[in-house]
């Protein structure tokens, strides 16, 4: 029944574009009977997942629906609805009308397609989910096809997804010569060679970790999420890198007695991520790549977590794998949440003044509040600040980690060592990266005439964005009610967590935190109260910001979005590479000079495409056999045919 | 009648250089021809004795080669009008050469080939590689798509070749499938050059040359 309710589901996102197709191209309609079927689609799926972690369902050899599946069908419904409901306003048809209907299209098809990667109990239903997910989400980018960098932005996705597809073609075939059967079910110990197990976890790591993001895999992402239409790269940062997290997850699952080395590998990854993530997101100039750099981040948090879990797995530490899973899987949420809540913010920002350059805006905090406090919700929350739900996440794999550290065992201190601090070090660098982009965007004065025509977004916007909040609010501050949740999942990945009696409200103070979280917002509320009055009693003088005593002070003036980052990209320049030009030496009477400094991508710009460009040159040396000559042709049979008879 | 069999093979090699030193189409196409009727006589000889199935196949191997083809092959030289003029990239001195080293190589490394027992010191080996090589020879040196087909006849009779020593082996069925293979291809060509000389009013494959990407 459950299962049928999610099938369901599934069924009316991916046909949610299909009725827009059928009505004009300047027709609004269509939009709203999608939005309409996605809204239906999504009650009825979230009921059904809900559903299906009470009342169990029978486990056929196509779907399978548990905790795990649970966990991240929820935030796929939620956030792909939401966003529909956003691009009610922010992609109107009557204003797309090339595109508009493709958009939607793709946009239900890879919702269904990842809701379905989900529940499947096979790896072929599993790949042909995983496959349609890849593609729509391909056509997803390239919205706006007409751009050249769009189209190219979309080629390197394109490529990625295909090394991802292919690693996890490696992955099944091995399983299958494994098993005996494509069915996606626990492996037994001894059944094959260990360097089998191996090799299915490195594959894994590899296909799921380009989907999911890690660090030297990110190549495809700042670009795709800057690309793609906001509610797009809300709904792909938020939603579908996560799906790599839960493959990831699903088949670590399968793969018994995992070697400590495993999690090792895990953990250095997710710190790596996590550290490299926030450095390249300080460098960034465009709001969007900003972002996407900082899912870099988070998912590198997601993978700390994990990577405690897998150690707890292999020492049968049953604390490690419920606070390490546990924070994992909710930060795969409120990632979700969080993260969704910036890009639709962001979207509304680039509505309102058509560019995604940190450095053309400014001030939108006095033309567009609303915006600008949903956004500095979830930069609070990304950082990791209470009493926001990115707090909780991050504060259960801080527990997780400090249990570890008691352990005894050499390797698991060690690994502890490292990520507490770097975790530490994410969040500092989180709330810098933040202070900047928020403080660059929306305050200050405008720097540019798009900012100063800013406007307000339309409540269909504002909507959807004011729902995240709130749940970034409701999972901050009442962690006791998802923790049930929680437990299904990490009761689906490993059965044996239980078994010592212990339970996540036993090893973490959840409901302190409501308690910690609820006095913090008296506090705050009070001393606002306080300090409003004593504003009001002195009288305030309003002026221009950054005014600073200048007799004519200039949007210039202000702090820019490098200028602000300068000294931390200078002291990680080791790996960010930043490319600075500085005006020559002047003459006493200075010349007109020009600044500019920009960070690439040093995975795409710094090995990638140049090794492409090596292997084009080198290859391109071989043209002169490609004559056009057919006598040549033959010649080549018949050098090759020699060849094939004086071969041994 | 096995005895037969390296004089016959003796025969092929020499109509091979014949082709190749020959600077007449007509020559040429004439050569092949003869080059047919020898094989389809040495399928008898091969078999041993006359079957059905044997004179069968030697029947349609030179009504094939001996007969057909080579008419084709007149008509398409009285269709597009030419006489002589081989064309060859390489001289007919140099072709001839090469044609010798090719033989001569070809009997030497059949020594080394693991053969069967009853085929040692038999000359269907040699004859077959050096067969084929010629047939690359022409295709590879010759301009004239015409003497690209000549090219490819001679190649499908070193393989021809090849095939008896599979005598007993081979099905009847397999070496009518070839035969019904060699021409579908050469019907497909004979078109293939009409309409080449139709487009570009000449019949070198240069041209195709401008087809390359």
């Amino acid at each position: 029944m459950t299962q049928l309710l999610v099938i369901t589901a599934i069924v009316l996102h991916a046909i949610s574009g299909v009725p827009g197709l059928l009505f004009k191209r300047s027709a609004d309609a269509g939009q709203k009977l999608s939005v309409a079927l996605s809204t239906f689609g999504t009650v009825v799926g979230i009921t059904g997942s809900i559903a299906s972690l009470w009342f169990s369902t029978p486990k056929t050899s196509i779907i399978a629906i548990d905790g795990l599946s649970v966990i991240f069908l929820l935030p796929i419904f939620l956030i792909s609805t939401l966003g529909s409901i956003y691009g009610l306003s922010y992609w109107k048809q009557a204003d797309h009308p090339d595109n508009g209907q493709k958009l939607r299209l793709f946009y239900g098809l890879v919702t269904a397609a990842l809701a379905a990667v989900t529940i499947a109990a096979n790896a072929i239903v599993f790949l042909v989910a995983w496959e349609i997910m890849a593609l729509s989400a391909y056509f997803l980018i390239t919205t706006e096809d007409k751009d050249t960098a769009v189209r190219e932005s979309g080629w390197v996705y394109l490529i990625a997804t295909h090394l991802a597809t292919l690693c996890l073609f490696g992955l099944f075939a091995l399983l299958h010569s494994a098993t005996g059967s494509f069915q996606l079910s626990p492996l037994t110990a001894g059944a094959v060679a260990p360097g089998v197990f191996t090799a299915m976890f490195l594959l894994a790591l590899i296909g799921f970790g380009l989907k999911a993001g890690l660090m030297p895999l990110h190549m495809w992402l700042p670009g795709a999420h800057a690309m793609a239409p906001s509610h797009v790269s809300a709904l792909m940062s938020g939603v579908l890198i996560k799906i790599g997290i839960y493959g990831f997850l699903r088949l670590c699952s399968l793969l018994p007695e995992p070697p400590l080395w495993w999690g090792g590998v895990i953990l250095a990854v997710g710190v790596t991520s996590g550290v490299l993530g926030v450095v390249f997101a300080l460098g960034q100039h465009d709001l969007k790549r900003l972002l996407a750099y900082h899912s870099i981040e988070n998912i590198g948090i997601i993978t700390i977590g994990i990577g405690l879990a897998m150690v707890g797995r292999t020492l049968e530490r049953t604390d490690f794998v419920l606070l390490g899973m546990a924070g994992a899987l909710l930060h795969v949420w409120n990632h979700g949440l969080f993260k969704s809540l910036l890009f639709l913010s962001a979207g509304a920002v680039i509505h309102a003044t058509h560019t995604r350059e940190i450095d053309q805006l400014g001030g939108l905090a006095k033309s567009m509040p609303r915006t600008a406090l949903y956004f500095a919700v979830g930069a609070a929350a990304i950082c990791g600040l209470p009493p926001l739900n990115g707090f909780v996440s991050e504060f259960l794999i801080y527990l997780g980690l400090f249990h570890s550290l008691n352990s005894g065992s050499g390797m698991t201190w060690t690994a502890a060592a490292f990520a507490i601090p770097a975790l530490a070090m994410i969040g500092a660098l989180a709330v810098t990266c933040f202070v900047k982009a928020f403080g660059a965007v929306f305050l200050g004065v405008a720097r540019s005439e798009h900012a100063r025509h800013a406007h307000e977004a339309k409540s269909m916007m504002t909507g959807p964005m004011l729902a995240l909040v709130g749940f970034c609010l409701a999972i901050g501050l009442t962690p006791l009610l998802v923790a049930p949740v929680l437990e299904h999942g990490i009761r689906a990945w490993e059965p044996a967590a239980f078994d010592s009696g212990q339970k996540l409200t036993m090893l973490a103070p959840l409901g302190w935190l409501t308690i910690a979280g609820a006095a913090l917002i008296v506090l705050i509320t009070l001393g606002s109260f306080v300090l409003a009055r004593r504003l009001r009693r002195c009288g305030v003088n309003p002026g221009v910001t950054w005014d600073c005593g200048y007799a004519a002070p200039a949007s210039t003036m202000q702090y820019t979005s490098s200028s602000f980052a300068q000294m931390i990209v200078a002291l990680f320049s080791w790996v960010l590479r930043p490319r600075v030009e500085t005006p020559a030496e002047q003459p006493v009477f200075a010349n007109a000079a020009h600044f500019h400094s920009h960070v690439s991508d040093i995975v795409l710009d710094g090995v990638l495409r140049p090794s492409f460009r090596f292997g084009a040159k080198i290859t391109s040396s071989f043209r002169f056999l490609q004559a056009g000559n057919i006598h040549a042709y033959l010649f080549y049979i018949v050098l090759f045919l020699i060849c094939l008879l004086l071969w041994r | 009648m096995y005895q037969l069999i390296d004089p016959i093979l003796v025969a092929v090699l020499l109509l091979n250089f014949a082709a190749l030193g020959a600077s007449q189409l007509r020559t040429v196409i004439h050569a092949i021809a003869l080059q047919g009727v020898l094989l389809g006589v040495l399928v008898v000889v091969a078999h041993n004795e006359f079957t059905i199935w044997a004179v069968l196949m030697a029947c349609a191997a030179i009504t094939l080669k001996g007969i057909f083809i080579p008419r084709l092959l007149f008509h398409a030289i009285r269709e597009v009008s030419i006489r002589r003029e081989v064309e060859p990239i390489i001289g007919f001195i140099a072709s001839l050469l090469l044609g010798g080293l090719g033989t001569a190589l070809a009997v030497l490394f059949s020594n080394t080939l693991p053969i069967a027992q009853e085929h040692v010191g038999s000359l269907i080996v040699p004859a077959a590689l050096s067969t084929t090589l010629t047939g690359f020879l022409i295709l590879t040196t010759r301009v004239k798509a015409i003497t690209q087909v000549v090219g490819y006849l001679v190649l499908e009779n070193g393989i021809f070749i090849f095939g008896m020593l599979l005598v007993e082996a081979m099905p009847f069925l397999v070496e009518i499938g070839v035969l019904l293979d060699l021409f579908v291809a050469i019907f497909v060509m004979g078109i293939i050059i009409n309409r080449i000389s139709r487009e570009f009013s000449t019949v070198s494959t240069r041209n195709l040359s401008s087809l390359k990407e």
